[in-house]
């Protein structure tokens, strides 16, 4: 049986029992976990990143098929205890100081996950000083930020300008988001990118991390 | 300001049933960025419903409505002296026959509820039951809208053809640093929201401003100002739209 297109059928359907049931057999068939996650799991939820940027389908559908992959993943994770699931890249991720909205954030994180993204998300109310020196012990290439709220957009520019300081921006660029935020915001602060929801957060971060 | 010459300063708590706030679907599909044109798929019906269930379990909608003078509101709109320049509600106000400062929250198990359901990886059902309860947050807040209104005609105040409307810190050109002064006077504490230092409520799902009632045309503003360039929704125009037309059929 090719279980490669019936994982990523049933992942686009949302079903995460499916999705595991199919991954186990997969392995149990001697299918390298690799070939599972990138054609099988990541392909599916390329579709469904497709298919929402087209609005063919919206967001509860996308984060249904979002919580079958991560139960794809967790069968996974075990095969990839040597040298980890392979991603690509790291990304920091959090909601700024003073604000404590994260669902956006939360959202971006499921996504980022979902398209093969190593997240390191530092939750919410998070001091600008912390996202750098997270960003730099654990070597991502990204730091995303989510503001809901006028006053705490500056602490995005705290980050970014220490960033600058420190002369990091060529190694860690910056993402911001948030019903505030804008790509006028983004230009005039100095961030690297501007998402205006989680799918194209992802296609943001694609550009700004290159493909291994 | 006819209000003035009632000299009792009216403080209330609103008790409010959960049931009351229960919002429509078409409300909520909005917010999870399903246009109202568009059939809804049935998973996304199927997980309305549900959230609908655990927020009626979990919410307890509470709200608090108190009086204010214009002078009183001026100081409170003043804030921290953070507004825009030009900005529609102080005029608004000045022609308002009562002016009430509000706030309601939905309580903290709500927004317990949807971080539970997204730890434990229901993503979906937890992203609907944010969009089910800010859509209650608006619905908690037009309560204490029809609150203020009908202690109005009890009082006697404003005549048949007075309307409320709420305005938000945070919106309209009004600061979101004004929420201090708006706390300082309100005292949203006593039914359990506190100000962060950053202006923000908790619980989250809370909702605070002043509810403005008059007659329909005060509240007739032109979304040119400076700041409703980056306002999303404009849903000022909507909702002064509705107020008109409705006062229009009940004439």
């Amino acid at each position: 049986m090719d279980f490669v297109p019936e994982i990523s059928k049933a992942l686009q359907a949302g079903n995460s029992e499916a999705v595991a049931s199919l991954v186990k057999q997969a392995i149990d068939d001697e299918m390298p976990p690799g070939e599972v996650l990138d054609k099988g799991l990541i392909a599916g939820m390329n579709v469904i990143g497709d298919k929402y940027k087209n609005h063919e389908i919206f967001l509860p559908e996308v984060l249904l098929a979002a919580k079958a992959m991560y139960e794809g993943m967790d069968v996974l994770k075990p095969m990839f205890l040597k040298d980890g699931i392979p991603t690509l890249g790291r990304v920091v991720i959090g909601t700024v100081r003073g604000d404590i909205h994260d669902i956006g954030k939360n959202l971006v994180v499921i996504m980022l996950r979902g398209a093969g993204f190593d997240v390191v998300d530092l939750g919410k109310d998070v001091p600008p000083k912390k996202f750098i020196d997270v960003a730099v012990e654990k070597k991502a290439g990204v730091i995303g930020m989510s503001a809901l709220l006028t006053t705490t957009m500056p602490v995005m520019k705290e980050v970014v300008e220490y960033l600058r300081k420190e002369g990091l921006t060529n190694k860690i660029k910056t993402i911001i988001g948030g019903a505030p935020v804008s790509s006028d915001y983004a230009r005039h602060i100095g961030a690297d990118a501007y998402a205006y929801d989680s799918m194209n957060a992802v296609e943001c971060i694609k550009k700004l991390i290159p493909v291994k | 300001m006819v209000w003035l010459i009632c000299p009792i300063v009216m403080r209330k708590i609103i008790n409010i049933e959960t049931q009351e706030v229960i919002p429509e679907d078409t409300d909520v599909l909005v917010l999870q960025a399903i246009p109202k044109s568009k059939k809804p798929p049935a998973c996304a019906m199927k997980i309305l419903r549900e959230a609908k269930t655990i927020f009626v379990e979990c919410g307890r909608p509470v709200g608090l409505i108190a009086e204010i003078s214009l002078a009183e509101f001026d100081d409170v709109y003043r804030g921290q002296s953070l507004n825009e320049k030009d900005t529609p509600v102080p005029g608004i106000a000045q022609r308002a026959d009562a002016l009430a400062l509000f706030a309601v929250t939905l309580g903290q198990g709500v927004h317990d509820q949807i971080n539970e359901l997204f730890e434990v990886k229901e993503l979906a059902l937890g992203s609907m039951l944010d969009s089910v309860a800010s859509a209650a947050a608006e619905k908690a807040a037009d309560i204490a809208e029809r609150n203020f209104m009908d202690l109005l005609k009890a009082k006697g105040v404003g005549g048949v053809d007075i309307v409320v409307m709420r305005y938000s810190p945070g919106y309209c050109g009004w600061h979101v640093s004004g929420q201090k002064k708006l706390f300082q006077f309100l005292r949203p504490e006593d039914i359990g929201i506190r100000l962060r230092e950053s202006f923000l409520m908790e619980p989250l799902k809370s909702v605070s401003g002043v509810v403005v009632a008059g007659k329909p045309e005060i509240h007739l503003i032109k979304d040119h100002y400076p700041f409703c360039s980056t306002c999303e929704t404009h849903s000022c125009q909507e909702r002064v739209g509705s107020l008109i037309h409705s006062k229009e059929d009940a004439d």
